[in-house]
């Protein structure tokens, strides 16, 4: 076993752990804090398969942007942060079921696969693989169309938006 | 190798070859180099924060004409050691009703994200932490972390005053990115890379302040509401929620706050020295070897701290309204306005001589500040005639 391997436990142990938390602790503002290391597990995961971008990105849109959105908005809506409730419902045994055999069947699909046991290969060491995605996100033979979708979805989003926080009965808007 | 010339690399050879020469595997002497280099680098800068204490009370009291710290040795320049002494006798009271790890966490995850920066500072040619090819997005993340340990630091110690001034942090830190994003990346245009070695290595005939000198004042602005400085320091409003979000923190857990914000400010102030102000370059200085470009370095991030410095103790306080409608409706507009106009004057010009380059870029940033503060001098006039329902005193005059 390699020290990457040994490495990729530990991290795979830590996300597993505080994904766990998230839906077993009572307090939610703790769930949320639990999801964020999770999250920054995921983070350190790009980080080893040398994808530098989608590790930072992971950190500043998950981390940055909506685990804080979820603490304000547990925090601001909230009186009670601590729930009392009971934390299964009766039909706990089929989503168990149904999530054993989602991964076991992940799990038959891609032993089948050949790449399942290769270790991933080094990047030499002048290969530029932000400037790959960059032009790969624009170019018209790769992404640029789901690019472009995607982004004239954030815009309607922004837009609806505004459109729900506007009112124009409450009179003047520069105050 | 020379020693004189490069004393650190030097001393990181030299260890390894010990290292290797006992028998011990290649990859496990990098690992213990890089962690002496780690430890090296923040004992460095956690003592570096200790003189940062005194650099602050002195400025500041100059700017209000005063001495200062003057008593404790000579310049007073052991004055942070009493105070660090003060803070640890201090008694470390926790709240009734707070979270108690996340209460003690707080403090630590707010200094190490300021520390996280300094891994990808190029302190000189051969000097740095680590060339990350996604340094300015870098720079975002850590910030985010430092975002969490403030919201963390409010909630856990269960007083409305820090909630309401992490609500109002996190509503600053959260718009005045945007502006801080889109100026990063017209460095980054310019040096066609992310990375900050590639960016300090791109100024070498001249630095980015010139070609881009909007971005330059656009980036200080967002900086320093980034740091919650004044005239941005809404969080901390004494007047109004007596600390903010760190005031139910005592002794050495507020001294963690208080020392990773004045490291704060001095990192940014190293940012805007790299982006902006050539990094290391100092019209050559810097090839007489690397001790020498990290003095040159520090001494630029010192110059950016003093500009915050000057800011926070000649600015008074932005109301919130105020501070979100500057951001929102002025700063983001004009940032991604000048970042358009960057790429494409970039493009345009590439090929035309150095002297041309130059003069375009420059040209079209003051073309661009001329146009806005018409603009912003129109709109003003208008406001003035909405609100006084009179002419400017400057229009009456002409009659």
């Amino acid at each position: 076993m390699t020290a990457m391997q040994i490495f990729f436990l530990i991290v795979g142990l830590v996300i597993l752990g505080s994904a766990l938390m998230v839906v077993t602790t009572h307090n939610l503002i703790h769930a949320a804090l639990w999801l964020i290391v999770t999250l920054f597990g995921v983070a350190v995961l790009y980080a080893i398969l040398n994808a530098s971008f989608l590790a930072v990105v992971q950190v500043v849109v998950y981390i940055g942007a909506i685990a804080i959105l979820f603490i304000f908005a547990v925090m601001l809506t909230r009186k009670e942060i601590r729930d009392h409730g009971p934390q299964l419902n009766s039909g706990w045994w089929l989503n168990v079921i149904i999530a054993l055999l989602t991964f076991g069947g992940l799990l038959w699909m891609l032993q089948s696969w050949n790449g399942f046991s290769k270790t991933a290969a080094d990047f030499p060491s002048s290969y530029d693989a932000v400037g790959q995605l960059g032009k790969a996100l624009i170019s018209p033979d790769a992404f640029v169309l789901p690019f472009e979708v995607a982004s004239v979805l954030l815009l309607a989003a922004l837009v609806g938006a505004v459109y729900i926080a506007f009112n124009p009965h409450s009179g003047d808007f520069r105050k | 190798m020379n020693f004189w010339y490069d004393p650190v690399n030097f001393i990181a050879h030299w260890l390894t070859s010990l290292l290797t020469g006992w028998g011990v595997a290649g990859w496990i002497a990098s690992v213990i180099i890089q962690l002496i280099g780690v430890v090296l680098l923040i004992s460095l800068m956690m003592v570096f924060d200790i003189f940062l204490v005194w650099v602050e009370r002195k400025v500041v009291a100059r700017f209000q004409d005063r001495l200062g710290p003057n008593r404790v040795g000579p310049f007073g320049i052991f004055q942070p050691f009493a105070d660090i002494i003060k803070l640890i006798i201090k008694e470390d009271i926790t709240p009734a009703g707070a979270d108690k790890v996340v209460y003690n966490l707080a403090p630590i995850l707010s200094m190490m994200s300021v520390l996280l920066l300094w891994a990808i500072i190029p302190l000189a040619p051969v000097i740095f932490g680590v060339d990350l090819n996604v340094g300015a997005l870098y720079i975002v993340a850590a910030g985010s972390i430092g975002t969490l340990s403030i919201i963390m630091a409010a909630w856990s110690s269960n007083n409305k005053y820090a909630l309401i001034g992490a609500f109002r942090q996190v509503a600053v830190l959260i718009s005045f990115e945007i502006p801080m994003i889109a100026t990063m990346l017209i460095p980054t245009i310019l040096a066609g890379s992310m990375g900050m070695n590639e960016i300090v290595q791109g100024q070498q005939t001249v630095w980015y302040v010139v070609l881009a000198p909007m971005a330059a004042i656009i980036f200080m602005i967002a900086a320093i509401a980034e740091l919650g400085r004044s005239p941005f320091d809404l969080n901390e409003a004494e007047s109004e929620i007596v600390a903010g979000f760190h005031i139910e923190y005592t002794g050495m857990k507020f001294g963690l706050f208080f020392a990773g914000e004045l490291l704060h400010a001095f990192t940014f102030g190293g940012f805007w020295a790299i982006l902006f102000l050539g990094g290391y370059h100092f019209f050559g200085l810097e090839n007489l070897g690397p001790l020498v470009a990290v003095i040159i370095l520090l001494a630029k991030a010192m110059f950016g701290y003093w500009v915050i410095m000057w800011i926070k103790y000649t600015m008074m306080r932005i109301r919130i309204d105020h501070m979100l409608a500057f951001n929102w409706k002025f700063l983001t507009p004009l940032a991604f306005v000048l970042l358009m106009l960057t790429a494409l004057m970039n493009t345009l010009l590439r090929g035309t001589s150095t002297g041309v380059y130059i003069l375009g870029m420059l040209l079209t940033n003051v073309l661009l500040g001329w146009i806005i503060v018409e603009i912003l001098r129109g709109y003003s006039r208008g406001e003035r005639q909405k609100t006084e329902g009179v002419a400017p005193a400057t229009a009456t005059a002409h009659r």
